[in-house]
C-alpha cells in the first residue's frame, strides 16, 4: 500500500475526531465513567507504546535500559520534556560507545 | 481589534511552537532512521499535528499494516481529542459560526486546547487561529530539519535520537503519575498488558496496532471504572 494511502487515513480519522465534537455533535457528555475513560487513554498508551519497545531502541539492550532509567529519574524530578528527551538519548549514545569498545 | 487578537493569540501560542519543534525534530529524525522520506515525514506532521498517534501511525507504516488497523489506533489513541473539542465548543458559545471552526479543530492538540481554555475574555477566531499559528510552523519544521538532519548524520547519532520521542512520552507521563495515584495506576497495568503483547508466545503475535489498542482500551477503562474523576474536571 502507498505510504500516501496510510498518510491520509491517519490524517482524516485524527481530523473527524477533533471536528466532529466542534461542528455536529456538540451536546457534554454526561457519562462520567466515558470522561473518565478519555482522562486516562493518553497516559495508558504513552506507556504502552514506551515499554518495552524503548528497549530495543538501540542496537544493546542495555542502552535503551539506560534511556529508561535516566528519563524516569529526570521526569520524577519535573525536569522539563526537553531536557527529559536529550538526556536519553545522550544516555543511549554513551553506553553504545562503551560498548562498542569494550 | 480583530487583527490585535490575532497578535495576541500568536504571542500566546510561541512557547508551544517552539516545544514543538524539538519534540517533532526527533519525530523527522526517527522517520528518516527508519527508511521514511523527508518529504513525507514533514507531510504526515503537516497533516496530523498529534504527537502519540502520528508515532503508533509510524510504527505501523513500517509493519505495513492494514487500514483499518491503522484507523482503529488512531481513533483509539486521538479519542481524548473528542472531549478536548466537546469542552472547547462550549466554551466558544454560538456566536461562531461553524466555517471558522473547521481550521480550528484542526489545530486543537492538547497544548493549544489548554492555552484556550486557560483564557478569560470570551474566545474569538482570530485569538484562536493566532493560538495555533507557531505550534503549527513549529511542528512541521521541526520533523523537516529533524528528518534532514537525520539523513545526514552518522549512524549512531541517528539511533540516540530515535529513543527522543519515547524520553518525551516519559516525561509527559511520570510527573502526573508521581502526584496522582490513579494515573500510576494506569500507567502501571499499561506497561504489564504490553510486556505480554510483547513477550508471552500466542499473545506476542497480535500486531503492533491491535495490542495498542488493547493495552489503552484496557488500562483505561478500568482505571476510569476504579477511580472515576470529580466533577469539577468536567471542564479539562
Amino acid at each position: 500500500m502507498s505510504i500516501y494511502t496510510y498518510i491520509i487515513a491517519m490524517a482524516a480519522t485524527t481530523y473527524l475526531i477533533r471536528v466532529l465534537p466542534l461542528t455536529v455533535f456538540r451536546k457534554p457528555i454526561k457519562s462520567r465513567f466515558i470522561r473518565s475513560f478519555l482522562h486516562y487513554v493518553p497516559y495508558a498508551c504513552l506507556t504502552a507504546m514506551t515499554f518495552p519497545a524503548i528497549l530495543y531502541s538501540g542496537e544493546s539492550i542495555l542502552s535503551g535500559l539506560g534511556a529508561l532509567i535516566i528519563a524516569v529519574i529526570l521526569a520524577f524530578r519535573g525536569k522539563s520534556l526537553l531536557t527529559v528527551s536529550l538526556a536519553s538519548c545522550a544516555a543511549v549514545y554513551i553506553i553504545e560507545r562503551i560498548i562498542s569498545l569494550l | 481589534m480583530k487583527w490585535k487578537d490575532y497578535c495576541r493569540g500568536v504571542r500566546r501560542g510561541v512557547p508551544v511552537g517552539v516545544g514543538y519543534f524539538s519534540v517533532s525534530f526527533g519525530f523527522g529524525a526517527m522517520a528518516v532512521a527508519n527508511g521514511i522520506k523527508w518529504l513525507d515525514a514533514t507531510l504526515i506532521s503537516a497533516s496530523n499535528v498529534t504527537s502519540a498517534g502520528q508515532f503508533a501511525g509510524l510504527t505501523l507504516i513500517l509493519a505495513s499494516a492494514g487500514l483499518w488497523e491503522i484507523i482503529l489506533t488512531q481513533l483509539v489513541i486521538n479519542s481524548r481529542y473528542a472531549l478536548m473539542s466537546l469542552a472547547l465548543s462550549q466554551k466558544m458559545g454560538t456566536r461562531i459560526g461553524v466555517l471558522p471552526r473547521l481550521p480550528i479543530a484542526f489545530m486543537n492538540t492538547d497544548e493549544i486546547f489548554a492555552l484556550a481554555m486557560a483564557e478569560k475574555q470570551p474566545l474569538t477566531v482570530p485569538f484562536l487561529l493566532g493560538l495555533g499559528l507557531t505550534p503549527f510552523l513549529g511542528w512541521t519544521s521541526g520533523t523537516l530539519c529533524g528528518a534532514l538532519a537525520g539523513s545526514v548524520l552518522p549512524e549512531s547519532i541517528r539511533l540516540a535520537l530515535g529513543v527522543m520521542l519515547y524520553g518525551m512520552f516519559i516525561a509527559i507521563v511520570v510527573p502526573p503519575a508521581r502526584q496522582e495515584k490513579p494515573v500510576l495506576v494506569t500507567a502501571a497495568l499499561a506497561l504489564v498488558l504490553s510486556c505480554l503483547f510483547t513477550w508471552v508466545p500466542v499473545l506476542n503475535t497480535v500486531s503492533a496496532g491491535i495490542s495498542i489498542v488493547i493495552c489503552t482500551v484496557a488500562a483505561a477503562a478500568v482505571c476510569a471504572w476504579l477511580f472515576p474523576i470529580p466533577d469539577e474536571e468536567v471542564a479539562q
